[in-house]
């Protein structure tokens, strides 16, 4: 069995240095024209979507995106720096959700509950993660990915039975902070046309947060700790015998992703000011994660822009044009189940098998190798 | 994992491998242990055959899934679809036999569940092959890819029973003689329950019977101890293999039925809902073990009945416990299997 690396090294030598844009992006610049051009347009267009788009639909869009970026990104690190298959992941994006709900629902509507709700999702998941992380990243790859497959699922299960706390299946609903309610209206006058009020800040709180935190991670894939973590993937033996506590260095990268993912989940409670087991601690969500981190690339880190942008966006439009697809070939047996605006995931899913197959570095990798060619 | 070397230094007669009974033992002491606590001895027969059911069933999912792993080295994560898939499949037989399950003779009812047993058996088998030869075989020898690609795998065949037989739970009727329970004195027993646990145990003791006294069962064995060396005797190995996958995702389809009739509910979600448990289980008795498996599914299943019965509120995350217990005291499982 020969032990082919699974991904493809995002190391180089040759990077430019210095200059502001590198700082900012941790001197691991895009490096192909196409994927800085796609980059550059996402993120403009989610900076600017209050002011393109009228409407709650497409900021939700904006929004759901941003959540994801940071969520798809600290799986990324998992994933594909450090190249751990965890599927607990949604539990951290639940606990901070549930931290955020909690929170504003039992200490009342303000920033200090807020404030320590976070702070108490972010310990709880941290404490997690180190206790999942040194009982069962000793062993193999295999046992670490079913272990956390089990104890997410307990813990989904613990928040849909422990009613008086998490609100149980129904989930909690709260109040937010004055500043992030409709009726907030910082402005007398429009800018720019816009009437900005609650919403629009709390979008703008949600869009610098997840690019805070991208950047952050970036920085962080591509420290030395994140050599090491690559160096641990690629060669798990060779790292150990060059002095590297392979045990402690995977534990704190899972313990790093689970507080990203905490963070993301409370941004998106916040956002819909709710939490419940669906929106955050969900199987089919853990699927979605995986699904755009493989397409979007693994091991890159823009690969989570453009994974969760792609993916969000298919989720809420690609079923409008399954459906006239589907209307088109009404009549015909069985072709019209498969285009069925719920069947968008089937494609997806293929599209997904056949990235680890034909493009294991995903959408970004087949966008730089385009270039070298 | 260390002493494989030791036993190869007996010429003349292979000593005997010597059996680990203190697995064994566990299930009889914990079933036991348990009596004291439930007070009422009916109660506790009750609970201990629903516990044996439950187990039973778990096991005929778990058994593929840990035998694949221990002859190929390769875990599928996409085995839960062969059991929703196992599942459907008995609407084939349930559509136009609907009359054989109304009917009241037990003959015909159960003869009505061999039918779907074998129709599922067969669906699975086949879908199986094609599982292997298009998912998993490019991704021989990398655990990653193999996790990430049969996920993908999960979610376009449970995409495909959504397209096929449509997105909304479909109930499913049990045969007429295998409703309701045998009452005897104050202890019930459900029926199904009963069935159950006789396919379970039949299945176990075949396929002890396959791998332990049989040639097929010799190779499959010396081929999970050395691939290398039963290919260089001659034998197709990765013929062995193929059959030992399409044989696991079969068994699969065999519990999604067994697990189908017991919901009486069909959903393309049912399999990865079971799936949580099946690796509980195939983790608690060493990965690549039948026996480990068969042990840990009912120690598994007992303590969800028992601790369900005196503490509901810790009944879900008994299984973690046990889980957590099992590999303090084993940290490879019940039975490790040697190599790994």
């Amino acid at each position: 069995m020969t032990a082919t690396p699974a991904i493809p090294a995002s190391f180089d030598e040759a990077r430019p240095r210095g200059g502001l844009l590198a700082g900012l992006l941790s001197s691991d610049m895009p490096r192909s024209r196409a994927l800085s051009f796609i980059l550059i347009a996402i993120v403009l267009v989610l900076a600017l979507t209050p002011f393109l788009f009228s409407g709650s639909q497409p900021l939700s869009t904006a929004a759901k995106i941003c959540v994801f970026i940071v969520l798809v990104a600290s799986y990324d690190l998992l994933l594909g720096y450090s190249g751990i298959v965890s599927f607990a992941h949604t539990m951290f994006f639940g606990i901070g959700g549930y931290g955020i709900a909690i929170g504003l629902e039992k200490l009342g509507a303000d920033w200090g509950s807020a404030a320590i709700g976070l702070v108490a999702a972010l310990c709880t998941s941290a404490i997690l993660a180190i206790a999942i992380g040194l009982l069962s990243l000793r062993v193999r790859a295999i046992f670490f990915s079913m272990i956390t497959l089990a104890v997410a699922s307990a813990m989904a299960v613990l928040a849909s039975q422990m009613s008086g706390i998490t609100g149980g299946e129904d989930g909690l609903s709260f109040q937010l902070p004055y500043a992030l309610r409709p009726a907030f209206r910082p402005f007398a006058e429009p800018v720019f046309g816009v009437m900005i009020n609650g919403r629009i800040v709390a979008y703008y709180l949600l869009f610098f947060v997840a690019m805070g935190m991208f950047l952050l991670m970036l920085r962080i894939v591509n420290s030395p700790f994140g050599r090491v973590l690559q160096a641990i993937r690629e060669n798990e033996f060779r790292a150990e015998a060059l002095g590297y506590r392979v045990v402690a260095y995977r534990t704190a990268a899972s313990v790093i992703s689970a507080l990203a993912a905490t963070v993301a989940g409370a941004l998106l409670a916040l956002w819909l000011r709710y939490n419940g087991p669906d929106t955050t601690l969900s199987f089919a969500i853990m699927i979605d994660i995986l699904l755009m981190v493989v397409i979007g690339g693994m091991g890159t880190m823009y690969g989570a822009i453009i994974g969760a942008a792609l993916f969000v966006l298919a989720q809420s439009y690609l079923q409008v044009l399954m459906e006239a697809g589907s209307k088109a070939l009404a009549g015909i047996p069985l072709l019209p189940n498969l285009i069925h605006p719920d069947r968008w995931l089937l494609w997806l899913g293929a599209l997904f098998v056949i990235s680890v197959y034909a493009f294991p570095g995903g959408i970004v990798g087949r966008l730089r190798q385009g270039k070298r060619n | 994992m260390t002493d494989i070397t030791a036993e190869t230094t007996a010429p003349t007669e292979l000593p005997r491998t010597k059996t680990d009974w203190m697995p064994l033992a566990l299930v009889p002491a914990l079933a036991l242990l348990a009596l004291p606590f439930i007070g009422s001895p009916s109660a506790w027969v009750t609970l201990t055959v629903a516990g044996l059911a439950m187990g039973m069933m778990i096991f005929l999912m778990a058994s593929g899934l840990t035998l694949v792993f221990g002859l190929m080295d390769i875990i599928n994560f996409g085995h839960g679809v062969f059991i929703s898939l196992g599942a459907y499949a008995t609407l084939l037989v349930l559509g136009p036999l609907a009359g054989w399950g109304a009917a009241d003779s037990v003959g015909l009812n159960l003869a009505l569940l061999l039918l779907c047993i074998v129709t599922a058996m067969a669906v699975t088998g086949i879908v199986g092959a094609v599982f292997e030869r298009v998912i998993v075989r490019p991704v021989y020898g990398s655990h990653l890819k193999q996790i990430l690609v049969t996920m993908g795998g999960l979610i376009v065949t449970e995409q495909a029973i959504h397209a096929l037989w449509g997105a909304s739970p479909i109930p499913i009727r049990l045969p007429e003689t295998l409703r309701g329970a045998f009452v005897i004195g104050d202890i019930v027993m459900e029926r199904y329950r009963v069935v159950a646990v006789g396919i379970g145990l039949l299945v176990f003791l075949g396929m002890q019977l396959l791998l332990n006294r049989t040639r097929i069962g010799l190779l499959i064995r010396a081929g999970v101890e050395n691939p290398e060396m039963v290919e260089a005797l001659g034998y197709r190995i990765r013929r062995l293999f193929v059959s030992v996958f399409v044989a696991g995702s079969a068994l699969a389809g065999l519990g999604g039925v067994m697990w189908a009739f017991y919901r009486q509910t069909l959903t393309a979600g049912m399999g990865m809902e079971v799936m949580v448990l099946v690796f509980i289980v195939i983790i608690i008795g060493g990965l690549g073990s039948v026996g480990g498996c068969f042990v840990g599914s009912i120690l598994v299943a007992l303590v969800a009945n028992y601790v369900g019965f005196l503490a509901p509120k810790l009944a879900l995350i008994s299984n973690i416990l046990v889980m957590a217990l099992v590999l303090i005291w084993r940290p490879q499982g019940l039975f490790p299997v040697a190599r790994r």
